[in-house]
């Protein structure tokens, strides 16, 4: 009675403009731990948004992250239902439980703290030979094609040791990976198949020419055929690393230059002292208004989340960006704080055994990248208005097209 | 304050090396936490306090 009365809305949500929130997260939070929405695809499934539920679902190892099952929610309207639906051969025993944890902690160790600050000289180099190009070609520039997306690309194809003149290639799978709605089927599949044909090519090559990178360490892992790692696990590593690797930060970066400068007391504040870019970033982190649908997990037996019963068999879809903005957890969520005791608390990177892997990375990109904008470019502002940013629609990462700044 | 870290549960993020890396180190074959200091000297407290909220997996438990 109440369904009939009461439609399903769509998601995701509208926004009153992209670097502000749907005003549902707020609604649901405060009335509805599980509220129903309905996917492009058409499927419903149940959305968390308040902190402590969020943090709960993606560490209980009862909620699965394998939705390519009888019953599975899918996201996307293409056939196969969207990438958290699709069937990856290779991938199947590492997607979760021992299997995955095997998995894991092969790659953890090439992102550990002390890894990756080794490394944020040499991404620091990369990030000013960026800007001065930047800088050459004159005011305004699109940020996207400047920095956001090389930067990124040169720094996960340096690891992997990989050549970075593919970005723009990388870039387009990645996108029609991720699609909702604004990729067909067959668009899917061929840029599935060139993708994959890609990282194929590219575990040869470490094969017959290793090099002092982690495809080539992880290539001689997977040739001992000890049991660590397969060679289809291998090739769909490679693939993952190279999406993974790029696609969030390069997003990210744009996000949070246009959260700074649209309102620009917070970059000016950067400018003025520098030992607010580790908060400014967390703050960004945190505060990431178009973060995309956020992840779904199948629920595998009965339970609850915040109070309300859960069947087996249901979907949830867990909205990181919502959760990070719960005043239970953080007082004032929509104030920008980077001296905020707890931002670096945020669920943007995940919680549990599936945390983001390269979350270390990230956060040393984002650093370098605020620390030179902050340093070279003190004048740096956006060519447009917030309100005429244009948002990635149709496409489950979120994120802005493109970003032109003047300075 | 005593400090127990459980291995198993541990995703390797290092955010607690991250908060404390005088109290917290990462196994160099897997990213995995380690102890430094089971009892952590008074001016850490707070730092180790807040690594432990952190944690992504709740790898960290504290007695105090």
């Amino acid at each position: 009675m109440t369904d009939e009365a009461t439609p399903i809305p769509d998601y995701p949500f509208a926004q009153p403009h992209v670097l502000e929130p749907p005003q549902e997260w707020a609604e649901n939070r405060a009335k509805c731990p599980v509220a129903h929405v309905r996917m492009p695809s058409g499927d419903v499934v149940g959305l968390l948004t308040g902190y402590d539920e969020v943090r709960t679902l993606l560490a209980d190892p009862r909620f699965s992250r394998n939705l390519a099952r009888e019953g599975g929610a899918r996201l996307s309207n293409t056939e196969d239902g969207g990438m958290f639906s699709r069937r990856n051969p290779g991938a199947t025993d590492i997607q979760e439980g021992p299997g995955h944890q095997r998995w894991r902690r092969l790659l953890s160790r090439a992102f550990t703290v002390k890894k990756m600050e080794a490394w944020r000289q040499r991404i620091q180099g990369m990030a000013d030979e960026l800007v001065d190009a930047m800088m050459a070609g004159g005011s305004p520039a699109d940020l996207r094609t400047a920095l956001a997306l090389p930067l990124p690309v040169q720094v996960i194809c340096a690891l992997l040791g990989a050549p970075s003149e593919d970005q723009e290639k990388f870039a387009y799978w990645s996108e029609v990976a991720l699609t909702l709605t604004k990729y067909t089927q067959e668009e899917v599949d061929t840029a599935q198949q060139a993708f994959l044909d890609y990282a194929s090519d590219l575990v040869e090559q470490k094969r017959a020419h290793p090099g002092d990178d982690l495809l080539s360490e992880l290539t001689l892992i997977s040739d001992s055929e000890d049991g660590r790692l397969s060679h289809d696990e291998l090739v769909s590593t490679a693939r993952g690393l190279l999406l993974a690797g790029h696609e969030t930060t390069s997003n990210m970066i744009l996000k949070m230059t246009a959260l700074l400068l649209a309102e620009r007391e917070r970059y000016e504040a950067v400018v003025a002292d520098p030992e607010l870019i580790r908060g400014t970033v967390e703050e960004s982190l945190r505060m990431d208004p178009l973060a995309g649908v956020g992840i779904p997990r199948f629920i595998t037996e009965d339970t609850e989340v915040g109070g309300v019963p859960v069947g087996a068999g249901s979907n949830l879809l867990v909205n990181m960006a919502a959760a990070n903005r719960d005043a239970r957890k953080f007082p004032e969520p929509d104030r920008f704080d980077p001296l905020r005791e707890n931002n670096s608390q945020h669920v943007t990177f995940g919680a549990g055994p599936h945390f983001c892997v390269g979350q270390t990375l990230a956060r040393v990109e984002l650093q370098v990248v605020l620390g030179t904008f902050a340093r070279r470019l003190p004048g740096l502002r956006l060519r447009d208005k917030p309100e005429e940013l244009r948002p990635r629609d149709g496409v489950a990462a979120g994120g802005l097209q493109e970003l032109w700044v003047t300075w | 304050m005593k400090i127990t870290v459980d291995q198993e549960a541990c995703c390797g993020s290092g955010l607690c090396v991250l908060r404390a890396d005088q109290v917290f180190d990462q196994r160099e074959e897997d990213g995995v936490v380690m102890l430094l200091e089971e009892a952590p000297s008074p001016e850490d407290f707070e730092e180790v306090r807040a690594a432990a909220a952190g944690c992504p997996t709740g790898a960290i438990r504290l007695a105090e």
